[in-house]
């Protein structure tokens, strides 16, 4: 009994220093080690997709050479809406990293910028972005972000070898399409390629359509988040309605439901598919698994009922930003790497890590001559003005079930119609938690 | 150290007091405040989540701010064209992999406490599934379901042309739901064993006077006193089936489209899209959802018990 009493005190002692070193530990992690050794750490939170990370430790590397005194350490994070929720549950509680990339434009809206993120409007490097970016990390007349990585199109990559074996041409309009795909079924060669197994492959046809909506109506964007028009309409429904005729026409490959992208793109560079509606962002991955194919993918953009209006779809970079909880010596330091990489010389550390898969977002970059083909298809039409930023670029509505509803009708277990309505109820939800008007 | 000073209470009073006031009722040796450090625990970890979620589910909610709005997330909830699917299939889950865990678990318990060569060792492989990770399984079975994976395979050696498993949308949610059996069938079969195991000796020796057939010994004995061990696993297997999540996320994630979405799946994706308030008025919906199948069930079976 005296060993039970003699105990108390003993316990409570314990307690209260692991209470007095656990509180230690937690405020020394959040001031970082700026303190001991002189030196700053910084850390930098990105996506684990290669075209993420490969850019990023580049850029770690190559701004800690520069200034020796900083370190930028890159951690990773799982993409699409796994990494959605870890980025938005992260600022929630202030436990996010220094520095962080994450999409521009309708996810970043999600972020709640003006509460979570430090503005950066009066930044040096501010009047160096592109006009044609600066919407997709602003909040009225704040600005949150820089372009992080290379913009990219959006639409159809082909094998050229197929093409030209074939005699076909690239097509400008939808009929054109479908009727090189009836000639490509015919050959014995797999006339689309869908990967549903990664079930985001699916949302192309549908969002990079968005070329032909805002070619036909050019306020479209605005009228889709004031509410007034939807997906079940003309023209948006066209979209799925595509998609809808793919399948129904038989031209996707007989393994869709079961493969991933990986296989998918590889299938396109070995020519056993003709085409694969994916993001232009995919070429950089050509170049590690199959770098002797690399030129004989092409892109073009999503052809739609104009051949007059004929364009593509793009989509702008991936944005750093710096969240508030940053603060102090971390927040100068953080503010420097963010400068650093909205600078030519941050484009070119990039380009060097890994290839760019469009032009850059920050003015004076410039990229090399040697580019894959795709990428050489999508410059040109950025060069002619054919293009078009994707919707979730231009309004901040987009619903969290698009890539479940497109494989559904893309597997047709839904009609077109029916999907395009079920996004729309899907897509309200998202306008409603963000508390837009004319959604109630 | 608290238990150790316990004992010296008790016997303190009790030793010394010669006649205790037999009218009025004693007051517990212990002092309240002993429950406190419990008290606070439940407090602070259950009570007030359980009713913060309620709270919650009647708000639009960042995490940080929040704006009230009566029941408009029960009514998008129920307005859900998921909902339905969803819960006809968490329905069909609970029931399929309720089922057959009872009755295979049965099957196997029985064979299992027959006199076999390799028990033990029989035993323990029936079990060794449940030790796994869930997550660790559907990976390993994604890939072995595989419309060109090692099951079709083996079934295209015997001239069987496999379906396509997890990528047809009418058997997704069955091929999850049999992984899911073979995962916990194993602790259904140890319940069963203990069960059986647990009935005297001798209602088999007078079965084998009155010389009754082994179906009989099974149907007059084993199924009736193995009875709260039947309870057992039909309460367990059917809240697991009913909140199941894991494995479905792991093998399908709801996949394809929707066709294999369980009510708490479509919770977790409106979680994960940011849906904070509406994942919550999800979670009170699938609380009272299993409450309301599994608390009469429990009473239904606990008055059985006492029949019997």
């Amino acid at each position: 009994m005296r060993f039970a009493t003699s105990w108390r005190p003993v316990s409570l002692l314990a307690a209260t220093l692991a209470c007095i070193l656990a509180l230690g530990a937690c405020s020394s992690g959040s001031l970082g080690s700026s303190d001991e050794g002189g030196g700053t750490t910084l850390t930098f939170l990105v996506d684990n997709s290669e075209g993420s990370t490969k850019p990023a430790q580049g850029l770690a590397e190559a701004f800690h050479a520069k200034n020796p005194d900083i370190t930028v350490q890159v951690q990773q994070r799982p993409g699409g809406a796994e990494g959605d929720n870890i980025v938005k549950t992260r600022l929630s509680t202030g436990e996010m990293t220094d520095v962080f990339l994450y999409n521009s434009g309708s996810l970043f809206q999600a972020l709640n910028p003006q509460k979570n993120l430090v503005p950066l409007t009066g930044e040096s490097w501010a009047n160096q972005v592109e006009d044609i970016f600066k919407p997709t990390v602003s909040v009225g007349s704040e600005l949150y972000g820089a372009p992080i990585t290379s913009s990219f199109g959006g639409g159809i990559l082909y094998n050229k070898k197929v093409y030209e074996k074939l005699g076909l041409q690239v097509p400008t309009t939808w009929a054109e399409f479908m009727a090189n795909n009836a000639k490509i079924k015919a050959a014995g060669i797999d006339p689309v390629i869908q990967s549903y197994q990664d079930t985001w492959t699916s949302q192309l046809l549908v969002l990079a359509d968005y070329h032909n909506i805002a070619a036909t109506d050019p306020g479209w964007a605005q009228k889709y988040t004031a509410g007034q028009v939807k997906y079940a309409q003309d023209p948006a429904v066209k979209g799925f309605q595509r998609l809808e005729e793919v399948h129904k026409a038989g031209y996707e490959n007989k393994d869709y439901r079961s493969i991933k992208f990986e296989k998918g793109i590889s299938l396109l560079a070995a020519g056993k598919g003709a085409h694969y509606p994916m993001l232009g962002v995919v070429v950089g991955n050509l170049a590690t698994s199959d770098p002797e194919h690399i030129n004989d993918v092409g892109f073009f953009g999503q052809p739609g009922d104009d051949a007059a209006k004929a364009g593509a779809t793009i989509w702008m970079p991936a944005g750093l930003y710096i969240p508030k909880s940053t603060e102090g010596a971390q927040l100068e330091a953080a503010k420097k790497f963010v400068a650093f990489v909205a600078s030519p010389e941050g484009c070119e550390v990039q380009t060097k890590a890994f290839p760019p898969s469009g032009p850059y977002m920050v003015k004076g970059c410039e990229l090399p001559a040697e580019v894959p083909a795709a990428v050489k298809d999508m410059v040109a039409y950025v060069k002619a003005g054919k293009i078009t930023p994707a919707l979730e670029f231009s309004s901040p509505v987009k619903g969290p079930a698009l890539e479940q509803i497109t494989v559904e009708v893309g597997s047709g277990l839904r009609s077109a119609a029916d999907g395009a309505a079920l996004y729309d109820k899907d897509v309200k939800k998202q306008a409603q938690q963000l508390g837009l008007k004319g959604w109630s | 150290m608290s238990t150790e000073v316990k004992p010296r209470q008790t016997v303190g009073p009790a030793v010394t007091a010669p006649a205790p006031p037999p009218a009025v009722r004693r007051k517990s040796p212990y002092p309240y405040w002993f429950c406190l450090p419990a008290a606070v625990i439940f407090f602070v970890f259950f009570v007030v989540p359980t009713f913060s979620s309620f709270f919650f589910s009647l708000t639009r909610w960042d995490l940080t701010t929040w704006e009230f709005i009566g029941l408009d997330n029960y009514v998008n909830f129920f307005q859900e064209s998921a909902l339905l699917t969803s819960l006809k299939n968490t329905l069909i889950y609970a029931v399929v992999t309720c089922g057959l865990k009872v009755v295979l678990g049965m099957l196997l318990a029985l064979l299992l406490t027959s006199q076999i060569i390799a028990r033990g060792f029989l035993r323990s492989v029936v079990f060794f599934p449940v030790l796994v990770s869930t997550i660790g399984v559907g990976l390993t079975f994604q890939v072995l379901m595989d419309p060109s994976g090692l099951i079709n395979d083996g079934l295209a050696l015997v001239g069987i042309n496999g379906p396509a498993w997890l990528v047809d949308p009418k058997t997704a949610l069955l091929s999850v739901a049999l992984v899911d059996v073979w995962k916990g069938v194993g602790l259904a079969t140890v319940i069963f064993i203990a069960g059986i195991v647990s009935i005297p000796r001798e209602y088999f020796e007078a079965a084998a006077v009155d010389g009754a057939s082994a179906f009989q010994r099974f149907r007059r004995i084993i199924l009736p006193l193995s009875r709260p061990a039947t309870t057992t696993v039909i309460i367990l297997a059917l809240i697991g089936g009913l909140r199941s999540f894991d494995l479905i996320w792991a093998m399908t994630r709801g996949g394809p489209g929707f066709t294999s979405d369980v009510i708490a799946s479509v919770i977790y994706k409106q979680y994960q899209a940011g849906f904070y308030g509406l994942s919550t008025a999800g979670n009170v919906v699938l609380f009272i959802l299993v409450t309301a199948i599994v608390f009469p069930l429990f009473r239904y079976f606990a008055r059985q018990e006492v029949d019997l």
